[in-house]
């Protein structure tokens, strides 16, 4: 029964060097990985081999290192673990490239050792979004929650570790997780870091004969404040706090000054005096949640932020000013002003000219901020910026990303889904939203001119689809008395039978209550033909939609590789269609490729956010999914697929229209049989647009 | 007494309903109410408006006629109908018509739940006309001195359908309603419920907790009424995180992390 015999090491190695041939050399065969693979039963053999497949096609080099790992790790664990353990290699191949990943393969008995922990770990991305929420809601800045090797806070983004697995249940953990969420945002709440000297702490430090020891002393002091604080504050979590830690009394040395820092009118200040007077003595135990002290971070973010908000803050004002009447000759007092009082429940109020000007969200937030920094809001910041100044929103532009170093700030990031792997590549593709320069060209009116004929019938079929009026007849209640029924009834009545109940008219309109998205193909290969024809339907289909008063959105798609997929806006859900629509969609111009699965996650992210009955996804394409780096093919499809799934779950529904003549081979499978619609000619797509939307919304 | 047809007693509201004043909401309204300018009341949800209305029915002894409006409410829910009896169709005033003949104050809340065409009724009792044409029986009907008009509405909705026309909002004096401030609103969770100070203002702590995420998942934060219901239960004897649970976190969201998020925050609060 060859099935079933596990096969030898020559027959393995003939396959390994078939498979692995791009790895290997005369000074590097497969034998060693052969010879161990050959110990293994067939049935783990087989896993290793469809999964050495698989990892070659991502990277052949990884395969060799995965080959010669893998009896190692299917000793150590069930097969279950061990798909774990490729895909976790995998991922960190994604993220960070081949020796972390070859590094993550070797560390196999961690592994082993991690997932035997993983009945009581509990991991960052299964509570980060509980923990984020959570922050959230303490107010405060919005803290960004990211992963790293310990936890501290830079004062914008908290770090958190991976995963904690220290304690010996999962509710611990998970207590733990939330502790050390809450300390490291107390630190930024209850003013660690004053915004005043943002390099003080660095400073204490460093000035000190042995720095790290200062550190600690700091921490621990500022700890016992903090504590102190949450006890105050949120008296619930201090007793979660003291759960996690047996705490010793204080040594005698630092009793009194506990005591001090314990008091409610203690503030950092207090800490920094205490930190002097206990300089030498042994600091005490670090209580588990504390996490650790970055001065050096904090003291950059904190100067970055503040100077970034400083001139956000003076351009919003700015904005503001804008719509008000210019002061008197010759007055040229400050006209803004904060409100003085100081609490932190309440948020900071506005004066202008001594009035209170209500402010929008974001400069409210702007202040709240502020004021978390410094306290209060200083006069200096109030000041309106000047016509010549420029306000650096951000150092790092969305558009500036190919120009300079790369980095991913501003962009939105979406996993893709690898068929081969069954699973998702996190955070895979990095999306950016940018608008479509328009142009100012007679485009639109030549279109109108050209589909005259066309567009009055459009317009008549689309106004009769309107809300159409209906009148329900032999109603229960209704507006009016139904008199066909009530003569019928009568002569029911006087014949000894029953008044029917039902009597009444009723008028009835079937509201439209539709919101649709359509995504529009600018890949290079819409070049010529195929861009006129989608520009010119969708003039066509605005000037109809128009006409019915359905929501809808006009996003482009297109990009190159997963770093750079784009969006392009032509008309956003609550923008009307007006002169600058119509100039991006004339300015809509053919890009790159076609990477469909993130611009349908991204479109329908915000679709979702759209309050509607119906909710419609319309794709206008003219083939496949395509992209340069390996974004072809049925992986293009299957991620595709997958994409539109996630839009179904979400209640949207998706079609296509496309003019690809095989599509009947791959459409049905990603839209579903009935889904799509395939125009031979693209002449006729502006003809044909307008109907098939009618057909697919009445 | 005619089918259908309110008494104007169980209408008139004869103890004083508690409320406390956030601004100078009560002298606008008197205001607007002596010169006959209907009023328009926006506000989140359970900040207190019907609370507010209540109040000014029995500040002016009038009777009070209160509208829930819905998306199915046609105009002739509003002005009235001809129902049939044996033999006989017998004009029916719907509560409009009805507020309209008492002279009381006609309370529509949450008008924009409406449909469009049913808001446009109520634009001749809105101006300096004050009447209400009644299409099937012909008669126009002439509100009397003492009639008012207010309309409710939640602009947080942020909905294209839901929205005020101009040509409506544009015929009332608006009022502004918000949460109240820390402190008045632990004020009114106290007095509302009993259940002390010091967990009231907790509450309160938490009701801010919840409006932070206001946009970040939630429609809405815990409005002060769902505070009083949670102190309510807090005072027959409940826990105050359970009470939490089930007043606050479970009546807002039904998103698990969501739920898991505010939960934590209630039992770090408590």
């Amino acid at each position: 029964m060859d099935e079933f015999r596990p096969l030898t090491a020559a027959e393995i190695e003939d396959w390994l060097d078939e498979e692995l041939d791009a790895a290997l050399s005369l000074r590097r065969t497969s034998r060693q990985a052969a010879i161990s693979l050959s110990s293994l039963a067939r049935d783990q053999q087989d896993f290793v081999r469809h999964w050495i497949a698989i990892v070659a096609k991502t990277n052949p080099e990884l395969a060799f290192h995965f080959a010669n790992h893998a009896a190692d790790g299917l000793k150590r664990m069930a097969k279950d673990d061990a798909e774990a353990w490729i895909i976790q290699t995998m991922d960190v191949y994604d993220k960070m490239g081949l020796y972390p990943a070859i590094a993550a393969l070797a560390a196999v008995e961690a592994f082993a050792a991690g997932r035997a922990e993983r009945a009581r770990a509990v991991a960052l991305e299964e509570v980060g979004p509980v923990l984020e929420l959570f922050l959230q809601a303490l107010s405060g800045r919005p803290l960004r929650l990211e992963r790293g090797a310990r936890p501290f806070t830079d004062t914008t983004r908290l770090f958190l570790p991976a995963s904690i697995a220290e304690r010996p249940t999962r509710e611990e953990n998970l207590r733990l997780y939330k502790a050390m969420a809450a300390h490291l945002w107390a630190q930024t709440w209850f003013g660690t870091f004053p915004g005043s000297d943002p390099e003080r702490l660095m400073n204490h430090c460093r000035s000190s004969r042995d720095p790290d020891y200062a550190c600690e002393l700091f921490h621990a002091l500022e700890t016992i404040r903090l504590d102190a604080c949450l006890a105050r504050e949120l008296p619930g979590l201090y007793r979660e706090l003291r759960a996690l830690h047996n705490r010793p009394p204080p040594a005698r040395a630092w009793q009194s000054w506990s005591a001090r820092l314990e008091a409610a009118d203690a503030t950092v200040e207090t800490t920094y005096e205490a930190a002097a007077a206990l300089y030498g003595e042994p600091v005490p135990e670090r209580r588990p949640y504390q996490g650790i002290l970055d001065g050096g971070a904090v003291a950059v973010a904190l100067a970055e932020r503040m100077a970034q908000e400083r001139a956000a803050l003076q351009a919003a004002l700015k904005k503001l000013l804008a719509g008000k009447a210019s002061p008197p000759e010759g007055d040229d007092r400050r006209r803004f002003s904060a409100g003085k009082e100081r609490s932190d429940r309440n948020e900071p109020t506005l004066l202008f000219d001594g009035e209170r000007l209500t402010a929008p969200a974001d400069v409210r937030a702007l202040m709240q901020s502020i004021r978390q920094d410094l306290g209060e809001i200083p006069d200096e910041y109030l000041v309106p910026a000047g016509d010549g100044d420029y306000a650096p929103e951000s150092p790092k532009k969305v558009e500036d990303v190919w120009k300079g170093t790369y980095h991913e700030d501003g962009a939105f990031l979406y996993n893709e889904w690898d068929y081969k792997r069954q699973h998702y590549r996190k955070e895979w593709c990095v999306l950016r939203e940018v608008d479509v320069h328009p142009a100012e060209e007679p485009f639109v009116a030549e279109t109108l001119r050209k589909y005259a004929g066309l567009s009055t019938r459009l317009r008549k079929t689309f106004e009769a689809l309107r809300g159409e009026n209906a009148v329900q007849r032999r109603q229960k209640h209704g507006d009016e008395v139904d008199f066909d029924a009530l003569i019928q009834g009568f002569s029911d009545l006087r014949s000894g039978r029953e008044l029917p109940d039902g009597l009444f008219l009723r008028h009835r309109r079937l509201a439209r209550n539709i919101a649709v998205m359509f995504m529009v193909d600018m890949s290079g290969s819409t070049k010529g033909w195929i861009n006129d024809a989608e520009r010119e339907s969708l003039v066509l289909l605005c000037e109809a939609l128009e006409i019915l008063g359905d929501r809808y959105a006009i996003y482009g798609f297109s990009g190159i590789t997963r770093k750079r997929c784009e969006i392009y806006r032509v008309k956003r859900f609550d923008e009307p269609y007006n002169r600058e629509v119509r100039a991006r969609i004339t300015g809509i111009k053919p890009q790159d490729y076609t990477r469909m699965g993130v611009a349908i996650r991204h479109l329908c992210g915000m679709l979702k956010g759209v309050e509607a009955r119906t909710k419609l996804l319309v794709t206008l394409s003219d083939g496949k999914p395509d992209d340069y780096d390996g974004y072809r093919g049925e992986y293009g499809i299957e991620d595709t697929r997958q994409a539109l799934l996630e839009a179904k779950r979400d209640g949207i529904h998706a079609f296509c229209i496309t003019i690809d003549t095989d599509a009947r081979d791959y459409l049905p499978h990603m839209y579903g049989a009935a889904n799509y619609a395939q125009i031979d000619d693209v002449r006729k797509l502006p003809l044909k647009i307008s109907d098939i939307y009618r057909h697919l919304t009445s | 007494m005619k089918p259908g047809a309110m008494r104007t007693e169980a209408l008139l509201i004869t103890k004083e309903p508690y409320y406390e004043p956030q601004g100078e909401e009560i002298a606008l309204f008197e205001g607007a109410y002596r010169n006959k300018i209907p009023v328009l009341l926006k506000g989140p949800t359970g900040c207190g408006k019907t609370r507010f209305m209540e109040h000014m029915a029995w500040r002016l002894k009038r009777p009070l006629v209160t509208v829930s409006c819905h998306d199915d409410l046609t105009a002739s829910d509003l002005v009235g109908r001809y129902l049939i009896t044996a033999g006989d169709t017998v004009w029916i005033d719907g509560p409009l018509a009805h507020a309209v003949r008492l002279g009381g104050i006609c309370y529509l809340d949450e008008i924009v739940e409406a449909r469009k065409d049913t808001t446009v009724v109520i634009h001749p009792l809105a101006d300096d006309r004050r009447v209400l044409p009644i299409e099937k029986t012909g008669e126009v009907l002439s509100a009397p001195g003492e009639f008012a008009l207010a309309i409710s509405y939640n602009p947080g909705y942020q909905s294209v359908l839901k929205d005020l026309k101009q040509s409506t909002r544009q015929r009332f004096i608006a009022l502004e309603f918000d949460y109240p401030s820390a402190d008045l609103e632990r004020r009114i969770v106290d007095h509302e419920s009993g259940v002390g100070d010091e967990i009231a203002a907790k509450l309160v702590r938490f009701a801010a907790m919840t409006r932070n995420l206001k946009g970040s998942g939630l429609e809405e934060g815990a409005s002060t009424r769902l505070l009083v219901h949670a102190a309510k239960l807090m005072v027959s004897g409940i826990g105050a995180r359970t009470a939490c649970q089930g007043a606050i976190a479970q009546a807002l969201t039904d998103d698990p992390e969501m739920l898991a998020a505010i939960n934590e925050l209630s039992a770090s609060l408590f």
